[in-house]
């Protein structure tokens, strides 16, 4: 006997509403109670109305709902170009022999126990990260003005920078590229602070929007906080040049803008992970202060682990301490402290010259196949003689390529050829293998010379 | 100039610089947090050099010779894991083989309502995950809503509940006379609440004064918490762990499901299968039907996204392998069994030898209380002396995780608490 009452929709009613009708609710709920209770009996089990009664579905998300359509797909030939993770010339998810070597260490190690890490996570595991990121001989590092903590990944690292910055920081705004990763917008909103965007991507060049981002960047009010993707941007694959990135940082520092910089790829863009880490390494070399999120999801091989590190770069280090105690009150109601497999299969790696060195070998290989893809795809639709400039697939960097499709193409690619991708036409090139080029290209092809 | 030497990475100089020399840091006025209390604890033991130092602070199990231990089933689980499976991302909700095995043991290996899908259930970062997820979960879908917590609770109930933004009070639990239940007000303060508050129940082992209600006073529990329309909570972090048998000890939760009620339920592998550090738990909440059960883990996941985007996948792996597999499974459950009878053996102990000592106390409390924790009713000095002058380490309210007594140090520890209480 369920109370008749409409549930209201969060999103149309005032707070009053919400208030009178939780109230209704509540009431409601409890009379029904009360009447059930003489005839209560323990098998009676009764379904009465749940406060979560009113809870909709929510939205599949843009990017892992790719996956999901795919997995659902009977066809031999889909191709699945959607989320980024690197898969092998025979499209198989791959776990670098490194890793798999570090692991088997790990597990023959009988003295290794599962305990609680420190709420920071494993301290040798912080200071390889921030070294590998800043550099051996940062002078940040040198002077201990630098606070690392373990994070889960490069989501986890930005939540926890972004929840400390909501708190200690007096600008709560972080103006985020556009267009960025789809998780961005939610990380930082969820965290408290508000997001506006900067110029970044030009349809028209498919390359960077380099003036409106200097007038976005230069009229944001002074102190707020800017994303930057290091290198590698997701979703379009275009860099600054490092004159451009000089630039910026002069832009930036002259207005005290804050740099939050997202470094989700470093080795993986070019193949070298001094050259990846360029961008923050400059920043850092001017002695101000950034926010850096590390992950090693795509560069380890280690996605589903959940490994990645925030590094805070403070002018000072007794303020880099403060810093520190004050993550470790943002973690601790988050999840307490850190997952321990991953972070010590990248301490393992990391520590141990001849497995640093066979990790770097195997990360190039990574970023060579990838850009072998890309030349590949180009040399493909030429030959097709398919209209349009393609030559950004070769200039852009890293995982993803921003095609330039639009949705109405996109579609078409999934309905006709079996390919997946996101809506807003971009392309993880570690999806694509040589045997699985042309295909793409045909799809390409057709999409464009059919549809507009 | 400057470009250059910024392109080729080394170090710039800095009155080429604009602005940044000259300003101070941003985070000057940041004050240094205080010390975690619990965790806090095992840094100061840990930098004690005293060979008789005893810590009997953070709750993790220790066997008998003081050493953490991993269990052999989840050893062996990892054998089976290592160099057989890729990394790849586990969806938002985590690992769907290891929520599966998870929900029997909560709420029943053949349970009714897992079999209608009526339980919204996703991979969770342990306990604290479980209990975040949950906690931002109410404050949007619920934001007028207020929790109720214990007093005394585990340490970090406040804060989670406090950055999830959901307003808190408390309600009576533990009674300092009688080192039990105080009973009564605590279910005048379920009659008091406003209708539809969420109540935060530790399922079995009170953490941290190990005192549970019976199964009598549970169903009273359940009986006033429905009168008043209330969500019940449940904590569930030492499945097990307290009486031995995992079953007994999900006795609240069946009673309360029994009765009807639509729970939400966070639960651990860290004790009961040792597996701390891999950070593995679920969070589930019991829905009207299936098609609620579906919106709101897809709302779960969307909380969970822009936290940690997707769930550890280790830890899932050796929680799955093992409980799908009935000898691995038969063998946890022994080893369960091991680590809780090892510790009703401490408490035995314990309060046998402080007896010995001719204590003028009473302290049938540390029998009568279950599970990792023995809320001892020593004083903040009380405590205080037994750092200082005992090397004893163990949190300023009296709380003696009595995974850290082993049959070494039981005698040492009686006369310690003797000395600073007779």
């Amino acid at each position: 006997m369920r109370p008749e009452f409409a549930s209201p929709s969060s999103s149309s009613s005032s707070s009053a509403d919400r208030r009178l009708n939780a109230l209704v609710r509540h009431l409601a709920t409890a009379s029904m109670v009360s009447q059930t209770a003489v005839a209560f009996s323990p098998t009676s089990g009764f379904h009465g109305d749940s406060v979560f009664s009113h809870v909709v579905r929510a939205p599949e998300d843009p990017i892992l709902g790719v996956t999901v359509a795919y997995n659902k797909d009977p066809s031999p030939v889909k191709l699945n170009l959607g989320v980024g993770a690197y898969r092998t010339e025979e499209g198989k998810p791959l776990v670098l022999n490194v890793v798999r070597k570090a692991e088997q260490m790990l597990l023959n190690d009988k003295s290794r126990v599962k305990e609680y890490l420190p709420i920071v996570g494993i301290a040798e595991f912080n200071k390889l990260s921030a070294k590998l990121i800043f550099g051996a001989d940062s002078p940040a590092i040198r002077e201990n003005r630098v606070t690392t903590v373990q994070c889960l990944s490069g989501t986890g690292s930005l939540r926890v920078g972004a929840e400390f910055l909501a708190r200690h920081y007096h600008q709560k705004t972080i103006y985020i590229p556009q267009p960025t990763w789809g998780n961005h917008p939610k990380v930082f909103t969820l965290a408290g602070l508000s997001v506006k965007t900067y110029r970044y991507y030009d349809p028209t060049t498919r390359g960077m929007n380099f003036q409106g981002l200097l007038e976005d960047l230069g009229s944001a009010p002074s102190g707020s906080i800017v994303l930057l993707h290091a290198c590698a941007h997701n979703p379009t694959g275009v860099d600054p040049t490092l004159q451009q990135w000089e630039q910026i940082r002069q832009l930036m520092r002259s207005k005290a803008l804050l740099p939050f910089f997202d470094s989700a790829y470093q080795g993986f863009a070019s193949g070298n992970l001094d050259e990846d880490a360029q961008s923050i390494r400059m920043f850092v070399a001017d002695g101000g202060e950034c926010f850096v999120a590390q992950s090693y999801a795509k560069n380890m091989g280690l996605y589903g682990e959940r490994v990645g590190a925030l590094s805070v770069v403070c002018r000072a280090a007794d303020v880099a301490s403060k810093v520190e105690s004050q993550l470790k009150l943002v973690i601790r109601p988050m999840f307490s402290n850190p997952p321990i497999h991953g972070a010590s299969i990248v301490v393992t790696i990391l520590k141990d010259s001849n497995m640093f060195n066979e990790w770097t070998i195997e990360l190039k290989a990574m970023a060579d196949r990838i850009i072998s893809m890309r030349k590949q795809l180009f040399d493909a639709l030429r030959a097709r003689g398919t209209p349009g400039d393609w030559s950004h697939i070769i200039k852009q960097i890293g995982m993803f390529t921003f095609t330039g499709l639009n949705s109405k193409q996109v579609e078409f690619m999934t309905r006709e050829y079996h390919i997946y991708m996101t809506s807003d036409g971009r392309i993880s090139m570690a999806g694509l293998s040589s045997k699985t080029v042309p295909h793409l290209a045909d799809a390409i092809h057709d999409a464009v010379t059919r549809m507009s | 100039m400057a470009i250059r030497r910024a392109m080729s990475g080394r170090i710039m100089d800095r009155t080429a610089v604009v602005g940044a020399r000259y300003m101070s840091s941003w985070w000057r006025s940041v004050q240094p947090a205080p010390k975690d209390p619990i965790l806090g604890v095992t840094e100061a033991f840990l930098a004690d050099q005293s060979p008789d130092k005893v810590n009997v602070g953070v709750g993790a199990y220790r066997d008998d010779n003081g050493k953490p231990v991993v269990l052999e089933c989840v050893r062996e689980a990892e054998r089976r894991i290592a160099g057989n499976l890729n990394m790849e991302y586990l969806p938002m909700g985590g690992s769907v083989k290891m929520v599966e095995e998870t929900l029997k043991l909560a709420y029943g290996e053949n349970s009714e309502l897992i079999k209608e899908k009526r339980i919204a259930a996703v991979q969770a970062l342990s306990g604290t995950g479980a209990c975040r997820l949950f906690a931002d979960f109410q404050k949007r879908f619920c934001p007028d809503s207020q929790i109720y917590i214990p007093v005394p609770t585990w340490a970090n109930h406040h804060n989670i509940w406090r950055d999830a933004q959901v307003p808190q009070k408390t309600y009576h639990y533990y009674h300092p006379e009688s080192k039990g239940l105080d009973f009564a007000a605590m279910i005048d303060d379920i009659k008091n609440a406003p209708n539809g508050s969420f109540f935060l129940l530790h399922a079995c082992a009170h953490n941290p004064t190990g005192v549970d209600p019976s199964e009598e006073q549970w169903r009273e529990i359940s009986h006033h918490i429905k009168a008043k329309g209330h969500f019940a909570f449940f904590d569930m972090a030492y499945q097990g762990f307290a009486s031995g048998d995992p079953e007994k000890d999900a006795n609240a939760i069946r009673i309360f499901l029994e009765d009807g009620h639509h729970i939400g339920i966070a639960q651990s592998y860290a004790k009961n299968m040792g597996l701390y550090g891999q950070r593995v738990g679920c969070l589930s909440v019991l829905c009207e039907d299936e098609k609620q059960a579906v919106a709101v883990k897809s709302q779960l996941q969307q909380l969970a996204r822009p936290m940690y985007s997707n769930p550890p996948v280790h830890g899932a792996l050796i929680v799955s392998t093992i409980l799908s597999d009935p000898d691995l499974k038969k063998q946890w459950l022994k080893e369960v069994k091991v680590m809780a009878d090892r510790i009703i053996g401490m408490r035995t102990a314990l309060r046998g030898n402080l007896e010995k000592l001719g204590s003028p106390l009473s302290w049938q409390h540390i029998t009568n209380q279950i599970g990792m924790f023995c809320y001892s009713g020593l004083t903040p000095e009380q405590v205080d002396r037994l750092t200082n002058e005992f090397h004893i380490y163990m949190t300023r309210n009296g709380r003696i995780s009595m995974a850290g007594v082993t049959t070494g140090n039981v005698k040492y520890l009686a006369n310690a608490i003797h000395e600073v209480t007779k």
